[in-house]
């Protein structure tokens, strides 16, 4: 189909493009910068006041925390930008860690690989889950996910009963995964790294990504526009589903015993890291790398205040006042936005 | 063109039992790009559709008109694949289609543009006419460079400039609207459905809209245009079908009819005059708005409004009018100036201060700003009204719904009941529960924009009849329209607004089509 165009109007072109670069740059990146700052300055000032926070262990020590909480936040990003939520992550976590301890004991000698396998196949099935009954049963995922909280919780715990796997019942090699480093980096921090990196693509440079932004932007116009709006949504809840199952062999990885309780309560750390990093509760908008940020900035609050001695209850309030924070300066930037818009929009007339 | 070619192909297999002849030929030529007969949909007991008929031609445009409530929604939804047919034949190029779903409508080549712009606000303007279809580099990956320049040479041919980076978020509907056809026109569709595009836009939005439709149908597709406004039927379409009641009514080629045989078609009964105008008693000075400027917004904004007078603000889309009325009620704040009601100046940026001191405001949108769409009609007629209803901090249900039927009963909303959605109401209808809303307020001055939009002849006409009614009780109204028929017959001043400023004030006698489009033009002439 060819259209004779009206001439357009004439304007020079360069001065608008730098205009619109601007533009969108500030709009785009607004929402990483303060967490990032944040982040900085933190680490900064901790290390002015105990420098040993920065020696190498210590660096190895923050990464190490803040590994688990990455990977479990860049899936809930995935979720709450299509405006949903999974609260069910914790509970995912718990049983894929308890399985991973009880594969090592039931199959001696079973290869590590298959055991990563297993334990994102048994998330992805959690997730699925989740996913099938937010779309089908067109129940707010609040809802149902905090339902399936306590089922895979009641699950884990008629399984698990009192047992409890300790890492002596699990090969050396598979512990030296949260040991071992590369260039400082321990071996899981780069797995999750390799997690943030590729979600991160798949959320900004594909059609389906794209189409997760559009969802939570506007559910109804994603219908209207002929997006598979059902499977969208459960592609969402699945990846988060596989990669809380990831959170949890490296959970067994990591730390000394798993059992009936592993990942309690995690769930709202991992929403607070996400929303902090920028990541709107309301869907549309925010990125995963922003929402890993988020998570490292979370886990650190915590080690720098203890860093310099301030009492765990503390810690607690002030993780609150930040996830305050983050929501008061979306807010100033969203207006702020708003009226760059509307000046830009006053002078293009 | 790849669609056109392949159409053809699949048509020339279905004909191939047909004896090749002249006529034959011509006939074949001539095959709908789109067919419906019989068309029925239902919901429920509710009949939506009885007898839905359209035939869309190669290279023609095709008006589809009838009152709220004809079924042309529900048609369209179904030829954009939302709805599944409950009975009817429905071809596409000749061949019988079921669409499942927005996709199959969309493989077949149909667009749709909805009344309703649907653009997700976070997501920048090129994203949004690409959305699941990007341009990918070798790596499979969105390509946005290329989505920016394809996106910028679509604009370029619709000869508007909207910058492609920017998000979605705060664009006005005119150009949330152009972005929409940019979006149906980079589709390839050879089916163009357009859902009462032009009843955001106004004057020079509606002529490149009426461009673009003209050089789609030269080019060979087809273009169903849903519009309450004749004039732009007569202008731009070839022929015109005429639904009422969920049932098919009539056909015409634009030439052979005239716009009161449509009416009567439309509505089955000659209707009154369509602007009802009573020459109402003007009183003392009401409103008093003085040198109100907010930066980058308007300037120097100076009017009044007294007792018993429509003052029409017209002017382009995007010329500052809603910001104007939005800052007299005190939504959004001003720089400088003052507001006075009955010479008492209002408090800046306070509405409950406006809403106190008699001010009732109608929006421009009434399903995001008018109404709360969930609510009962009762509850949303009644909004305004629930702390004089409360007691003790309490509302009552009776109260309420008592209260709210004097007045949805007054202006006689059409509902089976008080306590329905709202959003199952028409549009009509549903304006008349806004109106019910403030007036209940008993307010001195009434903010009205865009006060038809969407709303078909019948009901049009009747909330005409009730603003002449309001203004013949001493109440002063200020309305918001880009319709210049409407502005022309309701007010009794006309104010124009271009680029956020005041341009003309014209008085009933000296408003005329040339005089007002003149002021809201001025500057882009020179």
């Amino acid at each position: 189909m060819t259209l004779t165009s009206p001439a357009p109007s004439q304007e020079t072109p360069p001065k608008t493009a730098r205009r619109a670069t601007r533009d969108f740059a500030s709009v785009l990146r607004w929402r990483e910068i303060p967490v990032t700052i944040a982040l900085i300055v933190l680490v900064g000032l901790t290390y002015l006041a105990n420098p040993l926070f920065l020696s190498q262990q210590g660096v190895k020590d923050l990464l190490l925390n803040a590994t688990i909480v990455i990977i479990l936040a860049v899936g809930q990003a995935m979720v709450i930008i299509t405006r949903n939520v999974d609260l069910s992550i914790g509970s995912i976590l718990g049983i894929v860690a308890f399985s991973t301890g009880t594969l090592f004991v039931a199959v001696p000698g079973i290869p590590i690989v298959l055991v990563f396998l297993t334990g994102m196949a048994l998330g992805a099935l959690l997730g699925a889950v989740n996913g099938l009954l937010v779309t089908i049963a067109k129940v707010p995922s609040l809802v149902i996910t905090l339902g399936t909280l306590y089922i895979y919780r009641g699950l884990n715990n008629a399984w698990a009963g009192g047992t409890q796997y300790f890492a002596g019942d699990r090969p050396d090699n598979f512990g030296a995964l949260s040991v071992d480093t590369i260039a400082g980096f321990p071996l899981i921090t780069l797995i999750a790294i390799v997690v943030v990196v590729i979600v991160a693509i798949f959320m900004a440079s594909t059609r389906p990504g794209r189409d997760l932004y559009a969802i939570g932007s506007d559910p109804e116009a994603a219908k209207l526009f002929g997006i598979p709006v059902t499977r969208r949504v459960l592609l969402a809840f699945l990846s988060n589903g596989i990669l809380a199952g990831l959170a949890g062999v490296l959970y067994a990885s990591r730390f000394n015993s798993v059992g009936a309780t592993t990942g309690t309560g995690l769930e709202f750390d991992i929403v607070a890291a996400a929303v902090v990093g920028g990541v709107a509760i309301f869907g549309g908008s925010g990125t995963v790398a922003g929402a890993a940020i988020g998570a490292l900035l979370l886990t650190t609050i915590t080690s720098a205040l203890t860093a310099i001695r301030v009492d765990k209850f503390w810690q607690q309030a002030i993780v609150g006042l930040l996830i305050l924070a983050a929501i008061i300066i979306d807010r100033v930037a969203r207006i702020r936005t708003q009226k760059k818009l509307r000046l830009s929009e006053a002078r293009d007339v | 063109m790849k669609r056109f070619i392949l159409s053809y192909s699949s048509m020339w297999r279905h004909n191939l039992v047909m004896i090749n002849s002249p006529e034959m030929a011509a006939e074949r030529s001539k095959t709908p790009l789109l067919s419906i007969r019989g068309a029925a949909k239902a919901f429920g007991p509710v009949v939506a559709l009885a007898d839905g008929v359209v035939e869309i031609l190669p290279g023609e445009i095709h008006a589809l008109v009838g009152e709220n409530g004809a079924g042309k929604s529900t048609l369209v939804k179904i030829l954009a694949g939302l709805y599944n047919l409950d009975a009817g034949e429905f071809l596409v190029k000749g061949k019988p289609v079921a669409f499942r779903t927005v996709a199959d409508s969309k493989a077949e080549g149909i667009s749709v543009i909805y009344q309703e712009p649907t653009l997700f606000p976070d997501l920048t303007v090129a994203e949004n006419i690409f959305i699941g279809r990007q341009p990918k580099n070798a790596l499979g990956l969105i390509n946005r460079s290329a989505m920016r320049a394809q996106a910028r040479a679509l604009f370029d041919r619709l000869g508007v400039r909207i910058d492609p980076d920017r998000i979605a978020e705060g664009l006005s509907i005119a150009d949330q609207q152009i972005i929409e056809i940019a979006k149906a026109i980079s589709l390839d569709a050879s089916v163009l459905i357009m859902d009462e595009p032009t009843a955001a836009l106004s004057g020079i939005e509606v002529e490149r809209l009426f461009q673009v439709a003209r050089a789609l149908r030269a080019s060979g597709a087809g273009i169903l245009f849903i519009s309450h406004r004749f004039d732009e039927v007569f202008a731009l379409c070839d022929r015109i079908t005429v639904m009422r009641d969920g049932e098919y009514i009539s056909t015409h080629s634009t030439e052979s009819v005239t716009v009161p045989e449509i009416v009567h078609e439309m509505v089955g009964r000659d209707i009154g005059e369509l602007f009802p105008k009573v020459a109402a008693k003007v009183g003392d000075t009401i409103l008093n708005v003085s040198k109100l400027s907010r930066v980058g917004v308007f300037s120097d904004i100076s009017f009044e409004v007294k007792a018993g007078e429509i003052v029409a603000l017209a002017g382009l889309v995007g010329a500052g009018r809603t910001e104007v009325a939005r800052a007299v009620f005190g939504i959004d704040t001003y720089d400088q100036g003052f507001v006075e009601l009955n010479g008492t100046r209002l408090k800046r940026n306070n509405p409950q201060a406006a809403i106190d001191a008699g001010i009732g405001f109608v929006p421009e949108d009434r399903r995001k700003q008018g109404l709360v769409m969930d609510l009962s009609v009762a509850r949303n007629a009644a909004l305004t009204l629930r702390n004089r209803l409360s007691r003790f901090g309490l509302i009552n249900g009776t109260t309420e719904r008592r209260a709210a039927e004097e007045w949805t009963s007054r202006l006689q909303v059409k509902t089976a009941s008080q306590e329905y959605k709202v959003s199952t109401l028409s549009g009509g209808n549903q304006q008349k529960v806004v109106l019910a809303k403030w007036l209940a307020t008993e307010p001195i001055l009434l903010i009205v924009d865009e006060p038809t939009r969407g709303i078909d002849v019948g009901t049009k006409s009747e909330v005409h009849r009730l603003l002449s009614d309001l203004a013949g009780r001493g109440i002063a109204i200020l309305m918001i329209s880009s319709e210049l028929p409407e502005v022309l017959g309701m007010a009794d001043r006309v104010l124009v607004m271009h680029e956020g400023r005041i341009t003309a004030q014209l008085d009933r006698a000296d408003a005329t089509a040339e005089s007002v489009m003149h002021a809201a033009t001025a500057q882009l002439e020179h």
